[in-house]
């Protein structure tokens, strides 16, 4: 059973359906109990860092999702819930976060008045560092992005795919051993997206080949 | 590089795709689901839904044919007609819809837009504009105002003001529908187009009177539009989306390829 966890960040009836256009069995779910017990969970969400770490204490789910994450279970974040994987986010004056991987995550800085903030739309993927999840998924692919803030891993290793905008290559999917996680949306990204998300449903939690980040599983 | 989206837009009356030139002389265009699916496998980036009659009947807005597009397509869309309250954007976006467009309503209860924004994100609220262009430069110094209710109604408000107050109260995008450029398919409205786009700081969506690939290379280029809406240049055949993209692509604008 796929586990998408919901901590009321945003609206996950587009992940759900994306699921089920796989033809896989996904429990949008608050229980940690479920999602313990899940093959795979899926971290989503839209919205604040503030309130979705509130949410995340209310429903007792923090120390759930670092289990979930150091004992190999296939984890794949979404959007805000990739980014309060870090260790701290900008948003709401500044807001420690789950710290699953290191890094932060900072504001976008428009460079001039035609940069937008939120970025809006599709963007190119380039591929950093091979990925099971990027398995048939040509380099340079579009993936749909909503976001004003974006991930900046301190270790490099962790990049798996980079974007360009308002003047900043940033980390666009990161990943180390059974976690991956991806700024922009596969749930809205049409084929290519739910192609990775395929990638995602059949994925060990491994990853196996040269450049591996640090403490990628074997 | 962020692509600049094309944008399909379906007016839909009772379940059926109609298309009107300023909202009347409506005709039958084909069914929403599979005009949806149609659209996206071209290509187009994403797609907006108006149910135009909800609000004059004074009826919620169809969640089914909401819920139906939702699982029919994997890119974003957005839905506009017949919301009221947040109540009704809480339902649209469970259904699977990305974005709500408020446009009369806003007009009526701006606070609908901060409401929205507080409880979804920015990113889902949308706000539609109807400018027409008039030569009252007292009352609306950038020589747009706003017309509501189908243009059937002029409000006395200025069109670049009221775009910097939705992005103040949180709007995260504006559909900028010029009245004069409606159904014309003579090209987009460009001056009030980027007068709003230099105004605000989130992105513009232009619309109304795209004719032919180069309308929307011009409101890319000279109105430095984010998007840009569609509707009977593909409706009736004679472009595709994948025409569209192909032709802004060989004249330098970023647009997402998939073929």
């Amino acid at each position: 059973m796929i586990a998408i966890v919901d901590y009321k960040a945003g609206n996950l009836t587009s992940v759900r359906l994306a699921f089920r256009t796989l033809g896989c069995t996904a429990e949008v779910t608050s229980d940690p109990q479920a999602i313990l017990a899940a093959d795979r969970v899926v971290f989503p969400g839209v919205g604040a860092a503030g309130s979705a770490m509130r949410n995340l204490a209310d429903l007792h789910l923090t120390p759930v999702l670092k289990e979930v994450a150091a004992r190999g279970t296939p984890f794949l974040g979404i959007c805000l819930g990739t980014q309060i994987l870090f260790d701290f986010s900008e948003e709401d004056g500044g807001t420690p976060t789950l710290g699953i991987l290191p890094g932060s995550v900072p504001r976008f800085q428009p460079q001039d008045r035609w940069d937008k903030v939120p970025q809006m739309g599709w963007n190119q993927v380039k591929v950093v560092r091979p990925h099971p999840l990027l398995d048939g998924i040509e380099d340079g692919s579009e993936f749909y992005f909503v976001h004003s803030y974006y991930p900046s891993p301190t270790d490099a290793a962790l990049t798996i795919g980079a974007t360009g905008y308002a003047g900043v290559t940033f980390a666009s999917m990161v990943g180390r051993g059974n976690v991956a996680a991806t700024q922009f949306h596969p749930e809205k990204s049409g084929r290519i997206g739910l192609r990775l998300l395929a990638n995602f449903v059949t994925w060990s939690g491994k990853v196996v080949g040269i450049g591996n980040a640090e403490g990628t599983l074997e | 590089m962020l692509t600049k989206r094309i944008i399909p837009c379906l007016d839909v009356i009772n379940r059926r795709v109609t298309k009107g030139v300023k909202f009347q002389n409506n005709i039958d265009l084909g069914d929403p689901i599979e005009m949806a699916v149609r659209y996206s496998n071209e290509g187009c980036d994403e797609l907006v839904v108006y149910d135009i009659t909800a609000s004059a009947e004074r009826r919620p807005i169809d969640i089914g044919m909401v819920r139906d597009v939702a699982q029919a397509i994997r890119i974003p869309f957005a839905v506009g007609g017949g919301i009221a309250c947040v109540e009704d954007m809480s339902r649209v976006l469970l259904a699977g819809a990305e974005k709500i467009s408020v446009n009369s309503l806003a007009v009526k209860n701006p606070g609908i837009i901060a409401e929205g924004a507080r409880a979804f994100g920015a990113q889902c609220i949308v706000l539609g504009m109807d400018p027409v262009a008039t030569p009252d430069r007292r009352r609306c110094p950038s020589g747009y105002e706003i017309t509501t209710r189908g243009f059937r109604e002029r409000t006395g408000m200025d069109a670049v003001e009221w775009a910097e107050k939705a992005e103040r109260l949180g709007a995260g995008e504006i559909v900028v529908n010029s009245v004069d450029a409606d159904g014309t398919r003579a090209g987009f409205e460009l001056t009030i187009t980027r007068l709003i786009a230099e105004a605000v700081r989130i992105p513009v969506v232009a619309s109304g009177g795209a004719g032919c690939p180069a309308h929307l290379r011009d409101a890319f280029n000279i109105a430095h539009a984010d998007a840009a809406i569609v509707a009977g240049m593909i409706h009736t055949g004679e472009f595709t989306i994948a025409q569209i993209k192909r032709e802004l692509h060989a004249a330098g604008v970023p647009v997402r390829m998939i073929w």
